[in-house]
């Protein structure tokens, strides 16, 4: 009997084995060439498009897309259509036969997109796959938009006026801008709860932001996102805390966050001014950001609101 | 825990157990192939592949070939290996609650993975892809060494002892996945926790041809400890009497395990449950003894993630659910009652 027991347990294994090569032998060897002839280009106006990541999402639908948007991924908040859309997942961990089983004609995804095998398995299985840069500036904002257009095969008519709306709000930005007499100190914090508070330092977006808002960067001390500290926060001191508006609901209103340890010690605590921001608009640098700068001068001047407008 | 261990007082012949287990991985990963995202006829599939049709989706072709098929084989070696492994441990630490785990094996993998994506270190040694694994399977290997040297007392390692160090070397680990945690960035901190959730999205033919040899060798060495394992059930001086190395065989168990759970946990992340569920599940079938044991709970293993996998490919589809989510919200009820009802026989 043992023997007998030996050679099934062996068979079973060395059977899976040669199943296994079968398969990474043959699989890519016959999926590939049938369709790497026919479906090397994006099509010219893609009927089924996959986004993955907020500000593609956004992008699309600005761009008049969004009935040709067949799903999207987790981080797809806006416009509230996206939302109904099928979700093959978070974009950092999407699925590629979720993604596959959508038969999309283009899949446009960031490029922090992934894993990386799954893409591997989109292009391999012949759908294009176009990354947009993640954007860190405004710069990076105009030509991700002509990205998505082209890719998208939008109406060049469609993606100049996007564009041309883009250009009006961030001039109107800077028209309220030359207005601000103020330069404050401003601390960003990303928050997800009292007990998850980060604040932002250099190199982040919403430096970038702050810096075009017209004002400082309070966090300019460290770098990237770090977890708040008591102590670092009242030796930054801010004038104006500036947050998420989903994040300052998270922890418990504005007298939810100036309970927070330290912050009552700063100007901005002393003076209560906080202000809340729309992050959809802001943080991806996608097609409203200059809607959202606008907002955010606003809100970090408010002498600019005082004259006519 | 006498209960646990009582031999069932029918036992099924060992040929109709086993040919049972096939069975059931045989259907297993037929509803691994056949469910997921995608609708696909996978009979019409394969009537194409053997040339008697034609007109099959060349998409759908390569969900089922290129997608599909190395995860239902991935599945089934991970699921094997956890479970052989499990089983093993168990025989190992005479305790039906040991688990591949305990040996630091998981959490020194889990180390390495976090090395790798927090700190992107390696990415610019090997190709890309690599680096995660072969971290992961170094950082596994680096744990177990370790937590073997600090259990060697004069030359000699004891349970106890290693199970001591496999906890402090595993908190050591956890503690610096901590630190990594606090240094990576949003996205990679939601990486590191998705890897530990475990998932089969990173199957493909190129992770087969490393993960089948090297969890084929270390099961089959497994197997060839049968009878020094069932003569460590006795004890560890009876064992000695009945002439097993004993320091000779905590060795090799922990290598071989070390080798099979590093190779797994290196390509999926951390799939718990299965090195203790289907062991502890299989033997109240087959009975102890590990001849029998060990390719039971390898087949039992295989039939549990692809059953796992392919829930986790459906329930929110198009989206996925990492499978350790699910091989734990089974595996742990299962194992609850497992518990209750061998107390409630101690009782009786």
């Amino acid at each position: 009997m043992p023997s007998s027991l030996l050679s099934s347990f062996v068979l079973a294994v060395g059977l899976a084995a040669a199943t296994a090569c079968g398969a990474s032998s043959t699989a890519p060897a016959e999926a590939a060439p049938a369709e790497a002839a026919a479906d090397d280009a994006p099509v010219a106006r893609p009927a089924r498009i996959v986004a993955l990541g907020g500000p593609v999402t956004e992008t699309l639908f600005a761009l008049g897309a969004g009935s040709r948007v067949v799903g999207v991924d987790l981080s797809s908040l806006h416009p509230e259509a996206a939302t109904r859309l099928p979700r093959v997942g978070y974009y950092r961990q999407f699925s590629a036969e979720g993604v596959l089983s959508l038969r999309p004609d283009v899949v446009i995804a960031s490029d922090q997109a992934g894993p990386p095998a799954a893409l591997e398995h989109l292009r391999a299985s012949g759908v294009p796959v176009l990354e947009i840069p993640a954007a860190d500036d405004l710069n990076d904002a105009r030509a991700n938009l002509e990205a998505i257009a082209a890719a998208a095969g939008v109406d060049a008519a469609e993606a100049l006026r996007l564009r041309a709306r883009l250009e009006r709000d961030l001039e109107g930005a800077q028209t309220l801008l030359r207005r601000a007499r103020s330069r404050p100190r401003v601390l960003f914090v990303y928050a997800r709860g009292p007990g998850r508070l980060l604040v932002g330092g250099r190199g982040t977006p919403m430096a970038e932001l702050i810096a075009l808002a017209g004002a400082d960067n309070a966090g300019a001390a460290i770098e990237g996102m770090r977890p708040w500290s008591a102590e670092a926060v009242i030796d930054a001191a801010p004038e104006i805390v500036l947050l998420p508006s989903r994040g300052l609901d998270s922890v418990g209103g504005e007298a939810g966050l100036l309970a927070l340890p330290g912050l009552a010690q700063t100007p901005a605590g002393r003076e209560r001014r906080i202000v809340a921001i729309d992050d959809l608009k802001l943080l991806g640098f996608g097609p409203r950001i200059g809607e959202g700068l606008r907002e955010l001068v606003v809100g970090l001047h408010p002498e600019v609101a005082e004259g006519p407008t | 825990m006498s209960a646990a261990w009582r031999a069932p007082t029918r036992r099924l012949r060992p040929r109709v157990v086993l040919g049972g287990l096939a069975l059931v991985v045989v259907v297993a990963a037929l509803v691994e192939l056949s469910v997921g995202a995608a609708t696909i006829d996978v009979p019409q599939h394969l009537r194409c592949l053997a040339g008697e049709a034609t007109g099959c989706a060349a998409g759908e072709r390569y969900i089922l070939l290129s997608l599909r098929l190395p995860r239902t084989l991935v599945a089934a070696v991970v699921g094997c290996g956890l479970a052989v492994s499990g089983a093993a441990m168990q025989g190992l630490f005479r305790n039906p609650l040991a688990d591949p785990g305990l040996i630091g094996v998981s959490s020194g993998a889990a180390l390495g993975a976090g090395v790798a994506i927090a700190l992107e270190a390696g990415a610019e040694l090997l190709p890309f892809g690599l680096t995660l694994p072969a971290l992961a399977f170094a950082g596994g290997l680096a744990a177990t060494c370790l937590v073997h040297r600090l259990a060697q007392v004069r030359g000699q390692t004891s349970v106890t002892s290693l199970l001591l160090a496999g906890i402090a070397v595993s908190a050591l680990a956890g503690a610096v996945i901590g630190l990594l945690g606090y240094i990576a960035d949003d996205q990679q901190l939601r990486d590191l926790s998705m890897w530990l959730l475990g998932g089969l999205g990173g199957a493909s033919g190129d992770v087969l041809l490393v993960l089948v040899p090297t969890v084929a060798i270390a099961c089959a060495l497994l197997w060839r400890r049968a009878r020094a394992l069932d003569a460590l059930m006795l004890g560890e001086a009876e064992a000695f009497h009945l002439g097993v190395d004993v320091e000779r065989l905590r060795r090799r168990v922990v290598a071989e395990v070390a080798l099979a759970v590093g190779a797994c946990v290196a390509f999926t992340g951390v799939i718990g449950f299965v090195g203790l569920v289907v062991p502890h599940l299989l033997r109240g079938v087959v009975g102890p003894r590990h001849r029998l044991l060990l390719p039971a709970a390898g087949l039992g293993g295989a039939a549990l993630l692809l059953l796992a996998d392919a829930a986790a490919r459906t329930v929110l589809a198009p989206a996925e659910l990492p499978v350790g989510i699910l091989t734990a919200l089974l595996g742990a009820p299962v194992f609850l009652s497992l518990l209750a009802r061998a107390r409630a026989a101690e009782v009786a």
